[in-house]
């Protein structure tokens, strides 16, 4: 029974979204708010245990499973994400048509799956648990369906994602062919005493393509763009945010636990990855003119940051990335909600169909504002202290090139950010937008307003947050 | 070393030489294209004249069926080593599948409260 208490934040997940199917049922179709609120309820139960659970430490499950500061962390963060990703659907989905059962289900179940990966300790747990965070994604990125974007979205995701799975699950059979080991720690163990470098090292890559893909990494992004667009905006906050955190936390996994002593060779496969991914996000989104589709190569972009911090490592580069993964996602989410929020029925998501924003919704302009400058790293916001932290880390361990090219990469993409802000403040609104006398309060407002005061508050008082987070990190194995 | 592999390189070469060797003795034996032209070959002197192509649509609904027939399958192949090693397992090992089952049930129910079980409903 004590070993339930070890995984008992994605438990929760799972159980609930078994429950709320069956109780969905239930529930007739224009009342579906009810199911939004019972999966709200649940995802805060989670997060909520999680920082309840806070300092718990441990494995169970025949070493199958593993708890620590950084899975605690995940499932908060992800009980949060999807809390306020909950609230961000009820208005989009209803407009959209989409507000069913389903989504909060499927959601739920993706939520469980990305807080098993922060309590994986052998490498088919991390597997079952990106399945498990994937296929509900697939769906969900269809939802809209019969609309031909998001159904071009979920064919491309499920074809991209099926492949890079076999990716992992081939570099995860090399490597057990090289250690004998599927455990994280065994792996760790005989890594020393391992003859079969070569094997291993193939085996590291092949799952570097797997796990590079899940969180868009460089050269493995082709679907982001794509994906992301024609998925609903609010699986596209939630794919960008929750999906990208798991991610990072199974690479953190993988590379700084089981293959931690074969650094020198993947460090510099992680570095050149994230200055890959810096780069082709940072350009790459200089020549969109659509806004989500911007959203997406800025997503690929702050992976590569977070890659920087991994390519790090160490508890400094660690640290880096587990603080700059809510700060990212505070900004991400309130840059979605404003996009999700300015327009009413069908949305338009060229960045021109912002412009005057600050006239006709002063305050989702100022939301939107927040995010693109937490997104920038300007000083005030988390997006600063985050980056701070990342490219620290990295010229702490004498990758100044990598810090370099972050830098010149941030600046590049205050073109972009700015290009926005500029829009919503300095050019006139179109003609015949409705001005509105401040916002109605509503859900949707308070889960934007939110999501951008998170990215000041942490900005401005960091120092909780980097603390819990140290304790964090420091507490793995 | 390079030894170990020889057994590898065999069974490549073995499976080359039989997926060629397949497809020549179908182009050698098998129906000529166009001999199909001549009343001779063809499945009826007299009759109807077969026509159409040989793979028909099905109804989309076939693959519906045939995703929830692999689930159930899955289940059954999980029950047969449970069922063998069942005294074995003890309480804790009946209590695993109980829960599995419960999982199963309530996808099970899941698919037959939003009707995707009722052939004819599926026309609308």
């Amino acid at each position: 029974m004590n070993e339930l208490l070890l995984v008992l934040p994605p438990l929760i997940f799972a159980l609930g979204g078994v429950v709320l199917l069956m109780v969905d049922l239930a529930i007739p179709r224009e009342r579906k708010s009810l199911t939004a609120g019972m999966a709200a309820v649940v995802s805060a139960a989670a997060a909520l245990c999680a920082i309840l659970q806070w300092g718990l430490a441990g494995s169970g499950f025949q070493g199958m499973i593993s708890v620590d500061g950084v899975a605690l962390a995940l499932d908060a963060l992800v009980g949060v994400i999807g809390v306020m990703t909950i609230g961000l659907s009820l208005r989009y989905n209803a407009l959209r048509g989409i507000l069913r059962g389903e989504f909060f289900v499927l959601m739920l179940f993706s939520l469980s799956g990305m807080a098993l990966i922060g309590h994986a300790a052998n490498l088919l747990t991390i597997f079952l648990a990106i399945e498990l965070l994937s296929i509900p994604l697939y769906v969900l990125s269809g939802i809209a369906r019969p609309r031909l974007d998001s159904e071009e979205s979920a064919m491309k995701y499920f074809l991209l994602g099926a492949f890079a799975s076999g990716f992992l699950v081939f570099g995860m059979a090399l490597v057990y062919g090289a250690t004998g080991q599927l455990s994280l720690t065994g792996i760790a163990r005989t890594l020393i005493t391992s003859t079969s470098v070569p094997l291993l090292v193939v085996g590291a890559a092949l799952m570097l393509v797997g796990l590079g893909f899940k969180v868009a990494a460089a050269p493995f992004h082709m679907w982001t763009p794509d994906v992301y667009q024609g998925a609903p905006t609010t699986v596209t906050a939630f794919m960008s945010t929750a999906t990208k955190a798991a991610g990072f936390v199974a690479l953190l996994r993988v590379f700084g636990v089981a293959l931690g002593d074969l650094a020198n060779v993947w460090q510099p496969a992680f570095a050149a990855l994230s200055a890959l991914t810096m780069m082709i996000g940072n350009l790459g989104a200089l020549t969109q003119i659509n806004l989500k589709r911007m959203l997406a190569y800025s997503s690929i972009a702050h992976a590569g940051y977070l890659l920087m911090g991994l390519a790090a490592g160490g508890v400094s580069g660690v640290r880096g990335v587990v603080f700059y993964l809510p700060a990212y996602a505070a900004a991400s989410l309130a840059a979605f909600a404003a996009m999700t929020a300015a327009h009413n029925g069908e949305e338009d998501q060229s960045i021109s169909a912002y412009a005057g924003l600050s006239r006709t919704r002063p305050g989702w302009a100022l939301v939107m504002a927040v995010a693109m400058l937490s997104l920038l790293g300007i000083p005030p916001t988390a997006g600063f202290v985050g980056k701070y932290m990342l490219f620290q880390s990295a010229i702490d361990v004498g990758l100044v090139p990598l810090a370099v090219i972050g830098v010149l990469t941030s600046v590049v993409s205050g073109y972009y950010y700015l290009r926005v802000i500029v829009t919503m403040y300095f050019e006139a609104p179109p003609e015949g937008v409705a001005v509105t006398k401040g916002n109605r309060l509503s859900l949707h407002w308070v889960t934007g307003a939110i999501a951008a005061a998170a990215s000041i508050v942490l900005g401005i008082l960091p120092a909780p947050l980097i603390n819990a987070v140290t304790a964090g990190v420091t507490s793995i194995r | 070393m390079a030894s170990d592999y020889l057994p590898v390189g065999i069974l490549i070469l073995l499976a080359t030489a039989l997926a060629f060797l397949i497809v020549l003795i179908s182009i050698l034996f098998g129906p000529k294209r166009h001999a199909q032209k001549t009343k001779r070959v063809q499945p009826y002197e007299s009759g109807m004249q077969a026509i159409g192509p040989g793979q028909r649509r099905l109804p989309v609904r076939f693959y519906l069926v045939a995703v929830l027939f692999i689930l159930f399958d899955i289940e059954i192949i999980f029950f047969y080593p449970w069922a063998v090693a069942l005294r074995a397992l003890g309480p804790g090992g009946f209590l695993a599948m109980l829960s599995f089952m419960t999982i199963l049930v309530v996808g099970f129910v899941w698919v037959w409260k939003k009707g995707a079980l009722e052939w004819e409903s599926m026309d609308k």
